[in-house]
């Protein structure tokens, strides 16, 4: 599904070049369910962007679903980001001025789909996460766990392999933390590839594979055998804190 | 494309800052507004002007006579001369180009009442004229007739009197036709009242204060002999009333004796130059408009574009957004253009209604005040009105491009991490 081969990324800051990726070798399989951790300042979130085309890279190469993606007009890019991929961010990013169900719907109608049928569409998926209620509601009028739930909505709706998640928990308090990731987890159940990015180590905990970054570099992945132990290890790194 | 969320999302952001909306807006309203303004007031002066001449003919000319200014055959400089009748012949002969001939004389007195009637007397200008001069200078009688071949032929005592004349000699309820006025102590009866249809003045004074009589009954009746003061003459079709204008002072001074590079002797002017100039100065006045409207335009067009960067300054996160979830740069593009051209077009068409409704109101008031105004019908034409519908169009795209490119030269990235 994604495939990653000696990814580099450097921002430049004025006159100094700061190197952000050293090199990132990384296969996820179709139907995968992926946290990427690291202290900030690992790269973690260049990683999620250059994996949904939301950024360059500068060096290697990284395959999606078996098409090469480097050097991609603006256009192609998001209409690619449009089919193959559905985006939950920290800070909800839903459009202030739209309504629960016009925010899910958006995705569809940069695709095209005539009003009706997306707004059809996107009680379905409310329907889906419990929000049907909350249709006709601005998001200023929500709870944070809501507006995530809105959010991952909208991405789902155009039915992406994978979603990307950059923090999706960030802003939310532990039990509504707990909800979304379960409902991510259910979306991962029906087959779609669902990569987070978190410093939350109970959340990284809920997904089959950690990945560590430290310094642009991959520093360790735990696989789902080893989460037990991940789990025991972080359960010691919070009683010595 | 432009569908129902496009409109909203406008509508929505511009509603977010009414008043800055409303600031920019008034800028293009402005703009348009002098334009139309401006446009509608040189289009009024026009036909004002155009309408005061257009019953006059446009390929007409007039001569007089001066002294002259060069001595020649025998003649010292100085010399005072003046037309006869056999010069009448003379260019008919000599000058083929020309399609009506009419030589005046002008009657006037020096100071005193001229006419007299009765108890009641007045001052008014006399002019000796062929029947040929109406087609010149149009006039149309209101009551009676005006002067004919017939009156010239037989010398009669007949006179066509200007509206003024008949208000001062007559009482409102006489009926001034066939009645008799004795002008500079010679009985002439009145057969028709005339009304003036053009502004153009030869010989000067109110054309309302005019007495016109047959041209022979005048020369024989006041012991001009046989003298001219005046010559009118249009030219054929197909023929340049100034060429026409310099052939016939050619052999006019041929025939008096007067040298042909004296440029005083003859006194003489054209009415198609006089609308040349007439016809540059209105469209100076367009193109002045023009320049200062579309000048005006460009301010509130500039402050359009202005407000669109602070616009997609504020929006960055959200363009990122709709940009994570498959806008296209040239959709989000399209999004920002529209915006800038509806704000515009909104603007222009609020400018371009009130400045045509104060047109239409200032055109009743005009109207009211009657026909003496060298203003006249204030008014926009279609052809106006749609080219300033497009230049607001055109304005607003250009408006809302700048701010566009910009917008999509944020790359989503860094519009997402904008958490302003």
């Amino acid at each position: 599904m994604i495939t990653l081969n000696n990814i580099h990324k450097s921002y430049v800051m004025g006159s100094s070049k700061l190197h952000v990726l050293k090199g990132i070798d990384l296969d996820i399989e179709q139907g995968e369910f992926v946290s990427i951790m690291g202290s900030s300042g690992s790269g973690k979130s260049t990683l999620l962007n250059i994996l949904g085309m939301l950024d360059n890279y500068d060096d290697g190469s990284y395959h999606l679903d078996n098409r090469l993606i480097a050097d991609m007009s603006e256009k192609k890019a998001a209409q690619l980001r449009n089919e193959m991929v559905g985006f939950v961010f920290q800070s909800f990013n839903l459009i202030s001025f739209k309504n629960a169900m016009e925010n899910v719907a958006l995705p569809l109608y940069y695709k095209g789909v005539n009003r009706k049928k997306r707004n059809t569409m996107a009680m379905e998926y409310l329907e889906k996460l419990g929000l049907a209620p909350w249709a006709n509601h601005m998001p200023n009028e929500m709870s944070g766990g809501q507006k995530q739930r809105v959010a991952i909505a909208r991405a789902l709706i155009s039915q992406p392999k994978i979603i990307l998640a950059d923090e999706p928990t960030g802003a939310l308090d532990t039990t509504t933390s707990y909800e979304v990731m379960e409902i991510l987890k259910e979306i991962n159940g029906a087959g779609i590839t669902v990569i987070i990015v978190t410093h939350e180590h109970d959340i990284a905990a809920m997904t089959q594979k950690v990945v560590r970054l430290k310094d642009g570099r991959i520093d360790e992945i735990i696989r789902n055998g080893e989460l037990k132990a991940f789990r025991h290890t972080y359960t010691k790194e919070l009683e010595t804190a | 494309m432009l569908d129902l969320d496009l409109w909203k999302e406008i509508l929505s952001a511009l509603k977010q800052n009414r008043m800055r909306s409303f600031m920019t807006a008034f800028g293009v309203f402005w703009g348009i507004f002098m334009l139309i303004i401006m446009s509608g007031a040189g289009r009024a002066l026009e036909n004002g002007v155009l309408e005061g001449v257009k019953a006059f003919a446009t390929n007409s000319a007039f001569f007089w006579t001066e002294r002259t200014s060069i001595p020649y055959e025998g003649f010292q400089r100085g010399r005072r001369w003046i037309y006869d009748n056999q010069d009448i012949e003379y260019i008919r002969q000599n000058v083929k180009e020309i399609e009506y001939l009419s030589p005046r004389l002008f009657g006037w007195q020096q100071g005193g009442d001229n006419t007299v009637r009765g108890e009641r007397t007045g001052s008014f200008n006399i002019f000796g004229d062929y029947p040929d001069y109406f087609k010149i200078d149009g006039w149309t009688p209101v009551k009676g007739r005006l002067m004919n071949e017939i009156d010239v032929r037989q010398k009669r005592k007949v006179c066509v009197i200007g509206e003024r004349v008949e208000e001062m000699m007559f009482a409102k309820d006489e009926d001034p036709i066939g009645q008799y006025l004795k002008i500079s102590g010679v009985y002439f009866q009145v057969v028709g009242v005339i009304h003036p249809e053009t502004r153009i003045n030869i010989g000067g004074g109110k054309k309302e204060e005019t007495i016109i009589i047959p041209f022979s009954t005048m020369q024989t009746a006041y012991n001009y002999g046989d003298e001219i003061h005046f010559f009118s003459v249009t030219a054929d079709k197909g023929t340049s009333v100034s060429e026409l204008e310099e052939k016939l002072k050619r052999i006019l001074k041929e025939r008096h004796k007067i040298a042909p590079d004296d440029m005083q002797a003859i006194g003489s002017f054209n009415i198609e130059a006089e609308f040349k100039k007439f016809s540059m100065l209105f469209f100076g006045i367009q193109a002045l408009t023009w320049i200062v409207g579309i000048g005006t335009l460009m301010a509130g067009v500039i402050g359009v574009s202005n407000i669109m960067l602070v616009i997609i300054k504020e929006r960055t996160q959200e363009i990122g957004i709709q940009r994570a979830i498959g806008a296209t740069p040239g959709k989000i593009m399209l999004h920002i253009i529209a915006e800038s051209v509806f704000l515009t077009v909104m603007a222009g068409y609020v400018g371009l209604s009130l400045g045509v409704g104060l047109l239409e109101v200032l055109n009743q008031i005009l109207l009211r005040a009657g026909d003496e105004m060298f203003f006249r019908n204030p008014e926009v034409n279609l052809t106006m009105a749609l080219s300033a519908l497009a230049v607001l169009v055109f304005s607003g795209a250009f408006a809302g491009f700048i701010p566009a490119r910009r917008a999509i030269k944020i790359k989503p990235i860094d519009a997402l991490r904008d958490e302003g």
